[in-house]
């Protein structure tokens, strides 16, 4: 048998294409009709382009060096690495919970630069392999808890953003810190399509007080769970703030800039009346349209425990200094 | 003209076929959620996607009878109650698991959400409606009933709008598909629009 291929037999790439699309469409691939992703696209979602994703994630997560674990005191179970690595809310990767975990498997973070300027005395760009060098790794067991009243224990790597803040010099003008996450289209298919993204401006952006941003529990995350950070949950730097709702805590941050004024906030900007710029966790204060008094704590059981939500996610004895005199209703 | 006769001849089977498509999605919902495949957290996927597929049965429902009266295929009319109470059967699984898996069966909760929560209060009435509709399907109790069933039956009309609604003011974000579905019920009410300018005291077939 000859091992000539005729070209009568070559597929023409018209036809091929083709093909995945019909393929595409009808969700005959098991292995995609399966995935969770494919499941979740609306009924709608038939009407929009599908982003290509490989088998296996380009980017697996490395073993770090942790020189100091802060112990856990909070004395509550951790949630399990497969629930924080699959529940995302990461709307660059879709918008469903299951699609940053499916959606991020093509998003490479090497190489990345992370770029610090404003109102300091020594602006600098910095690239996450020095910085992993530069500053030794802590491990933090924080509660985080959205703002959609679930939420989970996670034992964070990083460092504080107040040691990064200082090598920059914050002049005495900054009141304010500003963040923002990567803007590449290309690479996040959230930010490529209205549907798929939520239609939620694109660049995200965060921000905090400088006493917010200088405070020690404020944590700049590498990692979770002894490794560097998968892709869907904010690869390879994030932020990290246990007293505020999870949208605070901006993922894949590529610009950090210290500013006079108060600066925009994503979820503030789309909806004003529904999330602020200072978003502490706060059971007294009600989102518009649901309850803040209780949170569901995802954990290994199907059917997740529902428990009291605290004033500052617990850690008001640390940060409720910080709100002083201010009303918590007016400010939210 | 074959479809027809083929459909008017095999109408009990094209039933079973309808209750079949109804069902398969919750068998395939439920396979998901046995072999976890449905991430770390499916409470918000199951609660989506049964409430979704009632709001699809119910705008399915409406378009029985403008399509049987476009195409003069009065027997089509016979599927309307299977495809209503489907739409019930999924309203119903929808609270259901919201209530059990997301407020973890606290009826204090599910209350004060029904109270609090003006897109819950939407749903709650629509559901309640739908309920109504649903124990008075029964062929012997709409003979009892006399015209007073058609003018009860109306009151999905409302539904129609209710759901949707409460759909568009439950989402964080991405109003396009929300807003879609409004678009959709509206038009079906379009189609009614004579009977629904004496409503809720019109009669006749909906």
């Amino acid at each position: 048998m000859s091992n000539k291929i005729h070209s009568s037999e070559i597929t023409p790439e018209s036809v091929y294409l083709n093909r995945r699309q019909i393929i595409k469409a009808s969700g005959l691939i098991a292995g995609s009709a399966l995935a969770p992703s494919t499941a979740n696209a609306g009924f709608f979602g038939l009407f929009e382009d599908e982003p290509d994703v490989p088998e296996q994630a380009v980017y697996q997560p490395k073993p770090l060096n942790i020189s100091k674990k802060v112990p856990n005191n909070l004395n509550e179970a951790l949630t399990p690495e497969s629930k924080v690595t699959t529940h995302n809310n990461f709307y660059e990767f879709g918008t469903n919970k299951g699609d940053p975990a499916h959606y991020a498997k093509a998003f490479n973070p090497e190489p990345w630069t992370i770029q610090v300027d404003g109102e300091v005395a020594k602006p600098q760009t910095f690239d996450m392999e020095s910085l992993l060098k530069q500053h030794a790794i802590e491990e933090r067991i924080y509660r985080l808890r959205c703002v959609e009243a679930w939420s989970m224990v996670i034992p964070w790597l990083g460092f504080s953003l107040a040691d990064l803040l200082k090598r920059v010099e914050p002049t005495s003008k900054a009141k304010y810190v500003a963040f923002q996450t990567l803007y590449d289209p290309e690479r996040m298919p959230g930010q490529a399509s209205r549907g798929f993204g939520g239609g939620i401006p694109f660049p995200y952006v965060e921000g905090l007080t400088i006493a917010e941003a200088m405070h020690p529990l404020t944590l700049l995350s590498v990692g979770l769970y002894g490794k560097t950070l998968p892709a869907q949950n904010g690869a390879p730097i994030r932020l990290v703030v246990p007293w505020k709702y999870g949208f605070k805590s901006i993922k894949s941050i590529v610009k950090i800039t210290l500013t006079e004024k108060e600066p925009p906030t994503t979820w503030q900007v789309l909806a004003p009346n529904e999330y602020g710029f200072y978003a502490n966790v706060n059971p007294y204060v009600d989102h518009p349209r649901w309850s803040q008094a209780s949170e569901r704590r995802i954990s290994d059981a199907f059917r997740a425990e529902r428990i009291d939500t605290l004033m500052f996610n617990g850690y008001g004895d640390e940060v409720a200094h910080l709100y002083k005199g201010m009303d918590l209703r007016k400010f939210y | 003209m074959i479809i027809k006769t083929w459909l008017v001849k095999h109408i009990s089977q094209f039933k079973l076929l309808l209750h079949l498509a109804a069902a398969a999605p919750l068998c395939w919902l439920a396979w998901q959620t046995y072999t976890e495949q449905l991430g770390g957290d499916p409470v918000q996927y199951l609660t989506h996607f049964t409430g979704k597929g009632g709001l699809n049965l119910l705008l399915i429902t409406l378009c029985v009878s403008p399509l049987a009266k476009a195409m003069k295929w009065g027997f089509l009319l016979q599927t309307r109650r299977l495809l209503g109470l489907w739409c019930l059967a999924y309203a119903l699984i929808h609270v259901g698991i919201f209530w059990w898996l997301d407020l973890i069966g606290r009826v204090d909760l599910l209350l004060s959400e029904v109270i609090k929560r003006p897109y819950i209060s939407l749903g709650a009435l629509a559901l309640m409606i739908l309920i109504a509709l649903g124990i008075t399907s029964f062929n012997h109790l709409r003979r009892r009933m006399g015209r007073h069933w058609q003018r009860l039956h109306n009151w999905v009309y409302l539904v129609a709008i209710l759901v949707p609604v409460h759909y568009y003011w439950s989402v964080r974000s991405g109003l396009t598909e929300p807003s879609i579905y409004i678009l959709l019920a509206l038009l079906l009410l379009l189609l009614r629009y004579r009977k629904l300018l004496h409503w809720p005291l019109t009669k006749g077939i909906g």
